[in-house]
């Protein structure tokens, strides 16, 4: 018993450790930094100031901040609509096909995320493998572009985030036990009414944080707006890029991760009162 | 068994259902007569479950009909039927609160709002969990639970209410209680109950007639008391009940129904409305309250069946033995007290002869 309790205790301080150097300091860091006066020649001057999120509000800010909102949030709904189909018919098969279904959701992970950046490039490009196809067979006479617009942008972040919304669809839909649905048919309800009365409300901790997994690291997604989104379509990730790295404005690139912090914590709210409103999740 | 006066509200009619190759029911047939309170019972994996559920809608069938108070429903949807379910794990919805749960049947329905709360208010009163309404299912004892699952069901006012083995999740105390309140419930409300389950004990006490099952096969229906006292054959004999069962050799045909016949080395007179012939091969089957008991001392001579006293088990109300024969076959046999005799009780290892009860005893067809 005793050696048992010290490995606990050994692995829960390390744990919380390693939390607090690597994943508190820095943000108390970030929150920090983001209420200084920037300084051009140490970066910042430890004066307060909410100067940094005050630009938030600056028009020419805020229109590629909500630009970039809506981009997230447009990959966001094309995943929930994809992606919960998907789930479902994950959750519905046998266990050995679920498996398998599950490997090739996860596949795509091997490969790293800005390499398939790239790998969209050179299918969706002017010279690509879609263009090349489909000029070859006479359907069109130049090529279409698809790159560099909103659409790519949005595709690439739908194809690269997908996964993470149906991870957690999948959870949540596996674990509603299916006599919920035998009692609700068995009361006089229909598909509609039983999707909307009983599995939506069910599966709801899995749409937030499917969501939750999708929308945030849309928005920092830098690289897919760089690679795939010509000069019109940024998002908050390349805005606190230029911000840190070129612009030295250490301040407002500080002021932009806390409001993602931020909106992080008001989603992760929504989750916590999803789950409290199935009376924690009480299964069976 | 059944009298054709009542209709049948449930006709099962030649059904087939397999589950992969797995068949579970084979040209089933089964008719259920309007208000009954009927069980089906059988070990697990027998195929209640499955009856109850193509009545219920939720399974297809392979082949055959099914009809609802005379009308053809094989096609029709569970959501469509007028036939509602307790489930075996209640399967309340646990977002929802009591007063929601129960009223969701009735919004499917679109029942206006004042009526859907008057119905609610009286459901809730009538399995007494007034005032319970806004709580949540997981609030909510086993029993209240359960309550809630029988309360959200009968709202509706089906034609039948199926029932899946809804009380084996509650402790003994408790389902004693809501064996009573069901038996209540249905004198009440009129409706047809069909009632699953494993617990022979409990299809006894609660069933207008029980349906026994095994294989897919019905084995035998009828009453409580028939199943019991007159059992079809060997299977229903053991599943339901303590029994004794001997094997037995026709001797002579006696006058009427009785013959003589050789149990275990004696001879014994025994009743049977089939027409047997000596050397006829029959099963003997008797309850352990059928047989009697006498103690064999001064190396006396007593009839009936000789053994010894194995052991003995004090049960409050009756004192349970078991006897082992010469042969080496053991009886069980049950002993209600004798009030005139408070030292009753016999010693292990004493001699004793067993008889019964002329015409008590059961003759089934040899089955080997």
């Amino acid at each position: 018993m005793k050696v048992n309790n010290r490995l606990k205790w050994f692995s829960i301080g390390l744990l919380t450790t390693w939390l607090v150097i690597f994943v508190l300091f820095p943000n108390l860091m970030v929150i920090a930094v983001s209420f200084m006066t920037p300084d051009l020649r140490e970066l910042i001057r430890p004066e307060f100031s909410v100067e940094g999120y005050l630009r938030l509000l600056d028009p020419l800010y805020l229109d590629v901040l909500i630009h970039s909102l809506y981009l997230a949030g447009f990959a966001t709904l094309l995943c929930l609509l994809v992606g919960y189909p998907a789930a479902w018919i994950i959750a519905h098969t046998s266990k050995r096909m679920q498996a398998f279904l599950l490997f090739l959701i996860i596949v795509p992970f091997w490969t790293n995320s800005l390499i398939r950046t790239y790998a969209m490039k050179v299918i969706l490009g002017n010279r690509g493998i879609v263009n090349k196809t489909l000029m070859e067979i006479g359907l069109i006479d130049s090529p279409i572009r698809m790159l560099y617009n909103e659409s790519a942008v949005i595709m690439a972040l739908v194809y690269i985030l997908l996964p993470f919304m149906i991870l957690p669809l999948y959870s949540s839909i596996e674990k509603l036990p299916r006599n919920y649905l035998e009692a609700a048919k068995d009361l006089g309800s229909g598909p509609l009414r039983t999707f909307r009365t009983i599995v939506w409300p069910l599966t709801l901790p899995g749409v937030i944080s499917g969501c939750l997994l999708v929308f945030l690291p849309a928005l920092g997604m830098f690289y897919i707006a760089d690679l795939l989104g010509g000069a019109g379509n940024l998002l908050i990730g390349n805005i606190i890029r230029d911000q840190i790295l070129v612009t030295r404005n250490w301040p407002f690139g500080a002021a932009l991760s806390v409001t993602l912090i931020a909106m992080m914590a008001v989603m992760l709210w929504a989750y916590h009162r999803a789950l409290k409103a199935m009376q924690g999740g009480q299964g069976r | 068994m059944t009298t054709d006066s009542r209709s049948a509200v449930i006709r099962l009619c030649a059904v087939d259902k397999a589950y992969d190759t797995k068949t579970i029911l084979n040209q089933f047939d089964l008719d259920i007569q309007d208000g009954e309170f009927v069980t089906l019972l059988g070990p697990s994996g027998c195929g209640k479950t499955t009856v109850l559920r193509i009545i219920a809608g939720l399974e297809t069938l392979d082949a055959g009909s099914i009809a609802l108070a005379g009308i053809d429903i094989t096609q029709l949807p569970a959501e469509l039927r007028n036939v509602n379910t307790v489930f075996q794990s209640y399967a309340l919805f646990p977002h929802m609160t009591v007063f929601d749960n129960i009223a969701f049947g009735l919004r499917t329905k679109k029942v206006a709002k004042a009526e859907i709360s008057k119905r609610v208010n009286e459901v809730l009163a009538m399995v007494q969990l007034a005032g319970f309404e806004h709580r949540k299912p997981a609030d909510l004892s086993g029993g209240q639970q359960q309550r809630v699952a029988i309360a959200r069901a009968v709202i509706n006012k089906p034609k039948v209410l199926l029932l899946d083995e809804s009380l084996s999740a509650l402790d003994y105390k408790l389902r004693k209680q809501m064996q009573n309140e069901l038996k209540r419930l249905q004198r009440q409300l009129g409706i047809t109950f069909v009632f699953v389950t494993h617990d022979q004990e409990e299809a006894l006490s609660m069933s207008d007639r029980i349906v026994v099952m095994n294989d897919g096969e019905v084995q035998q229906q009828g009453s409580p008391r028939e199943i019991y006292e007159t059992p079809a054959n060997l299977f229903v004999a053991r599943f339901i009940g303590e029994s004794n069962i001997f094997d037995a050799t026709v001797e002579q045909a006696l006058q009427g129904n009785e013959y003589r016949a050789r149990i275990e080395g004696c001879s014994f007179v025994i009743h049977s409305d089939s027409a047997l012939a000596p050397g006829d091969r029959v099963h003997v089957l008797l309850r352990p309250e059928d047989l009697r008991l006498k103690e064999i001392n001064n190396g006396g001579d007593e009839n009936g069946l000789v053994g010894t006293v194995l052991e003995r088990n004090y049960k409050g109300m009756t004192l349970d033995s078991v006897i082992e024969l010469d042969s080496g076959k053991q009886l069980q046999i049950s002993e209600f007290f004798d009030e005139d005799d408070p030292d009753f009780d016999h010693s292990l290892g004493q001699r004793v002869a067993i008889t019964w009860v002329p015409s008590w005893e059961v003759v089934l067809p040899y089955e080997g």
